[in-house]
């Protein structure tokens, strides 16, 4: 394998919501700068670059991911799906429509993450119980909400959604 | 959504009109901005040190790196600024990046513009500053004494400003009370730390000699006026303007300025636009924190608990410098200093302190936190003393509801309140009973159980001129009086009649646009998607003043009022053209269901979309008393809002809330960890626009109140290191910790506000963090004196006083041990090795460079400059975050081939560290033992983000080094010796990017 130095341009190919898309960044280039100041889809945020506040979960082949944590490199090849690809149309998705009836946003600079992880954990697990979604939460920090509106539009969501896929 | 047009909005939790872009991802926060092309990337450097003299700063190598256009020094910033302004009157600079001195870990010593943000920080790490360190006082009270180091030397101490008051007679009063029942308290640092750091984007345009600087800043704009100065150009000539979305702020984005500053000169030194988004570590180190206070107050209190004076002596610490808003932490509460009580009698003393941490601003609560958590306290503590119930204790001094509008001591106004029946209701419907039930059955069980109780005044929408409080009278007459708080709103009618609403709120999440959207569409009887609402700035465009922006809880009471005064005028000149068309009286015309119809007669009516768009196609048909309908502006100022008097009265703020919280908390036997049973908050913050909003307010408050009560903290260490630079090391409260409270609402609304709205943006700030400490305090000590309580209150704080302090372990094997938490990041450890080679051989070998340069791990070279004086550099690191570092090692003490001291300095672009060590050799049956001894301090980012690490990173460095000698030696061994040399570096390395 060649020696990349930090200065390599390289093309990295994969999937993001479903469409193929090629961007050209060094072997540095994190995930996330690559998504949104690259490729332009900055709906994924950032909020500490260290892996902790969880605003920048994106799905990579089906499970939640800290795209602050991997190089745009890594994903080569990769199916990614950010928040920008949840709804279809303009329709909201019912995780997305419950967010907004419970209030579980406020600022909405955490929710892209949560909302992605929230509906990894649902697809893979349709009757997550509480603990199971706040388990889940645990890993993403909310400094507006308090919380709870974001327990309560998760389970809304997950009854509404319990047995069928997620985008129903 | 749907509207049901005959029932008012207002009132009603509907949808938020904000929610379907920001749920899919169209958000439109600073970094989602487009830029001009050909916008180049800033960086900073930094200071690692808490204070130090900046002997020189090298930038020649950064000059030359790849992709950089600029660097700039704060020399250089300097010759192009002004001193940005003190809010007193003291002979102090205060400059956005540090020119001669550092005076706190992460202060700006230059900047880097490049073309993008990788190369301009990896640039950063080639600007190469000769510090000198200087003695660090990081405690505001040590800062007082005569020997404490001086940050500013032209202030000649670290007092900046002190004031005293004193209100009706309260020395009489003391002398007239059998009791004078006092505590000292100690609030610490925290901050609100929104998820999106700071961001600005600046240009500037030489030809106007404009700078136009688009920041997501919260406001107050008064501090417009303090950019436009510091960078000397008239008002006109600084356009500022905010992103339509931003990711939270309670407070912390109006500290963003100096960087509005920094940007500015970049982008007028690079000849280019420039964007600079902060990073974690930057923000937790160097954003803005609210202050910490060291407070002794005492009350004068009858018999019966009733208290008839107060006397406060507050030592406010605002960190380095003294920047734009300080000192109001201290002074925004003044009017509010006997909080929810009737005390006559008042006495203030306040001390305005620099030490050597991040200047400090605005955070949600601000200055709340800090006198309630002593207020409360005490209410605690004259409980106690006096034998009596705590609530009787707060009942009996509680404001009587007749007696409002009621005018406090130093001169608030509160506008309504039944605080009374507010807390009868929350001790009914919040459960006391049962939770005092909960507390008896867990004590008879052996639990340790408490409660704690909390009663607040919430002031919101403050007055402009509480800030000049700090200066004498005298100051304030030669100053010109400043007050009020001016609100702006714009509603404007376009041709086709639909209606758009412009104010300069700066909402970050709170949903504003939405609820004028409620408020206008009730005023003109249109549905709400008739009504468009932006709440962001632009200062060459829009209606704005020193008082707009997002704070002090002034949307409800005082934007959204501002905004329901231009609806009304509106509606009432549509309702004249309307009568004209319908030939009716003005005062027959009702609006309704986008509709324009004369009362009683719904058939008789005009669509209002077509009476709205009269100006734009018949203006000449509008009735003569109608001037035009197309757009109306309202300033509003509240009239109560006056100046502070000759005698120093003043009224803070315009609107005061009302809160009352109770909770339990129980500590858990085992691990000591405290944790909450139930929290109940009652509130009154007068009439409810939207209640969900409301709701998510007092929760969001809460939950940060539970986060500075239990695990929040901005710590230092004794030698100014910042020991809080990540996340996991400053932890937020996850859904885990934060309970769902019990909220309540008693609804008095204020007479001062168009809609009868008071704030209620941060009252649990203010009322949360003390209402838990009481009740620790109750589940530690149910009885007698009350146990000093500093947050946060974590396990570690609770288990000396629960188990005593922790036995000697009975094996100790603490080979190496960070210092405690108070101290600085130090590091001591020793160890020993074997290797195979005599006494001689191995301390000629370690005396050598060649053998040196050999065995130090990522060694690129070691230079002898005399016998006992060595210069290494290496790199070292863990994981992927490695870093070069120059090390100078002198040797003392030798006692050849026996021992020999070492003793050096590390210093590189993560940090730096400094220690000492000592070696001994002695002969083993086949070779040489070498024992070792080191102490280490390590300052800068690797102090900050990397604390839990350094500790088995030096192990795993030192044993790197013996292992390399050991196969020098061609033995198996391990041992070491420049070990601790490496030792110091070693600590330095980790860190995050940036
Ligand atoms: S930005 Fe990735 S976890 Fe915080
Ligand atoms: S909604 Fe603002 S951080 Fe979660």
């Amino acid at each position: 394998m060649p020696r990349l130095t930090k200065d390599d341009v390289q093309p990295v190919g994969f999937k993001l919501n479903g469409r193929p898309v090629v961007v050209r960044v060094t072997p540095r280039t994190l995930l996330t700068d690559a998504l949104r100041h690259e490729i332009g889809a900055t709906g994924t945020h950032v909020g500490c670059e260290h892996g902790v506040c969880g605003a920048c979960t994106v799905q990579v082949d089906g499970e939640p991911a800290r795209a602050c944590l991997m190089l745009a490199h890594q994903a080569d090849g990769c199916d990614i799906r950010t928040v920008e690809g949840l709804a279809q149309g303009d329709a909201l998705t019912p995780l997305q429509e419950a967010f907004r009836a419970h209030f579980a946003l406020q600022c909405g600079f955490c929710t892209a993450g949560i909302l992605m992880t929230l509906d990894a954990l649902f697809s893979r697990q349709p009757d997550a119980d509480e603990d199971a979604i706040r388990e889940a939460l645990s890993g993403h920090l909310c400094r507006c909400t308090g919380y709870a509106p974001i327990v309560q539009a998760a389970l809304t969501a997950r009854n509404r959604i319990k047995g069928g896929p997620i985008d129903a | 959504m749907k509207d049901t047009l005959d029932s008012p909005l207002v009132g009603r939790s509907v949808a938020r009109v904000e929610d379907p872009a920001l749920l899919s991802g169209r958000g439109r926060y600073i970094d989602d901005l487009p830029v001009a092309a050909g916008t180049l990337a800033l960086a900073f450097v930094r200071s690692p040190h808490g204070h130090a003299d900046i002997r020189s700063v090298d930038i020649d190598e950064a000059q030359r790196a790849q992709g950089v256009v600029a660097v700039i020094t704060g020399q250089e910033v300097a010759a192009r600024t002004r001193s940005m302004t003190v809010g007193v009157k003291a002979d102090v600079d205060c400059w956005p990046m540090a020119i001669d001195r550092v005076r706190y870990v992460g202060e700006p010593v230059a900047m880097i513009v490049a073309t993008d943000r990788y190369l301009a920080e990896d640039a950063a790490d080639l600007v190469v500053v000769d510090y000198a360190p200087l003695g660090v006082v990081v405690d505001p009270v040590a800062a007082l004494s005569e020997d404490a180091p001086v940050l500013h030397p032209s202030l000649g101490g670290n007092l900046i400003n002190e004031r005293r008051f004193r209100y009706g007679d309260p020395e009489a009063a003391f002398d007239a009370v059998p009791h004078r029942i006092g505590i000292d308290v100690t609030y610490p640092r925290s901050a609100c730390t929104p998820i999106e750091t700071y961001g600005v984007i600046a240009s500037y345009e030489p030809g106007e000699d404009a700078y136009d600087v688009t920041a997501n800043f919260q406001g107050p704009f008064s501090i417009h006026a303090v950019v436009a100065r510091s960078l000397n150009v008239p008002g006109n000539r600084l356009r500022l303007r905010t992103p339509p979305d931003s990711g939270g702020s309670f407070g912390i984005k109006q500290g963003v300025f100096p960087y509005m500053i920094l940007a500015g000169i970049a982008a007028r030194v690079a000849g280019a636009p420039v964007k600079w988004i902060e990073d974690r570590l930057e923000h937790l180190s160097a954003s803005v924190s609210a202050t910490n206070r060291q407070t002794r107050i005492e009350a004068a209190v009858e018999a019966d608990g009733r208290i008839t004076a107060l006397d406060w002596d507050q030592i406010e610490d605002c960190g380095a410098h003294l920047r734009a808003p300080e000192p109001a932490t201290l002074y925004r509460m003044h009017g509010n200093m006997t909080g929810a009580y009737d005390i006559p009698n008042l006495a203030i003393r306040n001390r305005v302190v620099l030490t050597n941490k991040t200047p400090t601003g605005l955070n949600r609560g601000f200055g709340g936190p800090q006198i309630y958590f002593a207020l409360e306290r005490l209410m605690d503590a004259i409980a106690r003393q006096l034998g009596l119930d705590r609530l009787e204790v707060i009942r009996r001094n509680l404001i009587p509801a007749d007696a409002f509008p009621y005018r406090t001591a130093s001169g608030a106004l509160y506008d309504s309140g039944d605080y009374e029946a507010a807390m009868d209701r929350a001790v009914t419907e919040g459960g006391l009973a049962e939770l005092y039930a909960r507390r008896d059955k867990a004590r008879a069980e052996g639990r340790r159980y408490g409660i704690g109780f909390a009663c607040v005044v919430e002031p919101s929408v403050s007055n402009m001129g509480y800030i000049t409080t700090v200066l004498t009278p005298e100051e304030r007459a030669k100053a010109g009086p400043k007050n009020g708080a001016q609100a702006t709103a714009t509603i404007a009618i376009d041709p086709l009649g639909s209606v758009t609403v412009k104010v300069a709120s700066v909402p970050q999440g709170q949903g504003h646009r939405t609820v004028l959207a409620q408020v206008v569409a009730d005023k003109l009887g249109v549905p709400m998607a008739a009504v468009r609402v932006l709440a962001d700035v632009d200062t060459m465009r829009d209606a704005w003043s020193i008082a707009s922006g997002n704070y002090a809880s002034r949307f409800a009471p005082a934007v959204a009022g501002a905004t329901e005064i231009a609806a009304t005028r509106l509606r009432d000149k549509l309702a004249k053209v309307a009568a004209a068309q319908l030939n009716i009286a003005p005062e027959d015309v009702s609006f309704a269901a986008g509709r324009i119809a004369a009362k009683g007669n719904p058939d008789n009516s005009l669509s209002f979309a077509r009476v709205a768009a009269t100006a734009h196609w018949s203006p000449g048909t509008l009735p003569d008393s109608v001037d035009q309908t197309l757009r109306e502006t309202v300033f509003w100022s509240p009239p109560g809002l006056k100046a502070p008097t000759a005698e120093d009265g003043i009224n803070s703020s315009l609107c005061h809330g009302f809160i009352f919280d109770f909770c339990g908390i129980e500590i858990d036997p085992e691990t000591a960890e405290p944790k909450i049973d139930r929290y109940v908050t009652m509130h009154d913050c007068g009439r409810i626009l939207h209640p969900a909003m409301v709701d998510g307010q007092v929760r969001g408050g809460f939950a940060q109140a539970v986060g500075a009560a239990f695990l929040e903290e901005y710590a230092y260490g004794e030698d100014g290191s910042f020991q809080s630079g990540t996340l996991a090391d400053y932890l937020l409260p996850t859904v885990m910790e934060v309970p769902d409270p019990v909220i309540l609402h008693h609804v008095t609304p204020s007479p001062f506000t168009p809609l009868g709205a008071k704030g209620v943006g941060e009252g649990n700030c203010m009322s949360t963090p003390v209402c838990i400490a009481n009740a620790v305090a109750d589940a530690l000590a149910p009885e007698g004196k009350a146990p000093d309580i500093v947050l946060p209150v974590t396990a570690a704080k609770l288990a000396p006083r629960i188990f005593g302090d922790e036995p000697n372990p009975k094996n100790p094997v603490p080979e190496t041990e960070v210092g405690p938490t108070t101290g600085g990041r130090k590091l001591t450890g020793e160890g020993r090795a074997v290797v195979k080679a005599s006494r001689a051989d191995v301390w000629q070998m370690l005396l050598d460079p060649a053998t040196l340069d050999a065995i130090i791990p990522g060694s690129h070279g070691v230079q002898k400059i005399s016998e006992t004086h060595f210069k290494a550099d290496v790199t070292l690191g863990v994981g992927p975050v490695r870093s070069r570092y120059k090390a100078d090692i002198e040797l003392s003490d030798l006692d050849p081939p026996n021992a020999v001291t070492l003793s050096g300095q590390a210093a590189g672009p993560l940090g730096t560290g400094g220690g000492h060590g000592r070696i001994t050799l002695t002969d083993t049956e086949d070779g040489t033992e070498i024992a070792y001894r080191y102490e280490a301090e390590i300052g800068g980012k690797v102090a900050s983000v990397g604390g839990r690490l350094l500790d088995g990173a030096a192990k795993v460095v030192i044993g790197e080094f013996f292992r390399a000698l050991a196969r020098h030696c061609g033995g198996s061994a391990r041992s070491g010796l420049l070990a601790r040399l490496i030792g110091l570096v070693d600590r330095i390395r980790k860190g995050g990017r940036s």
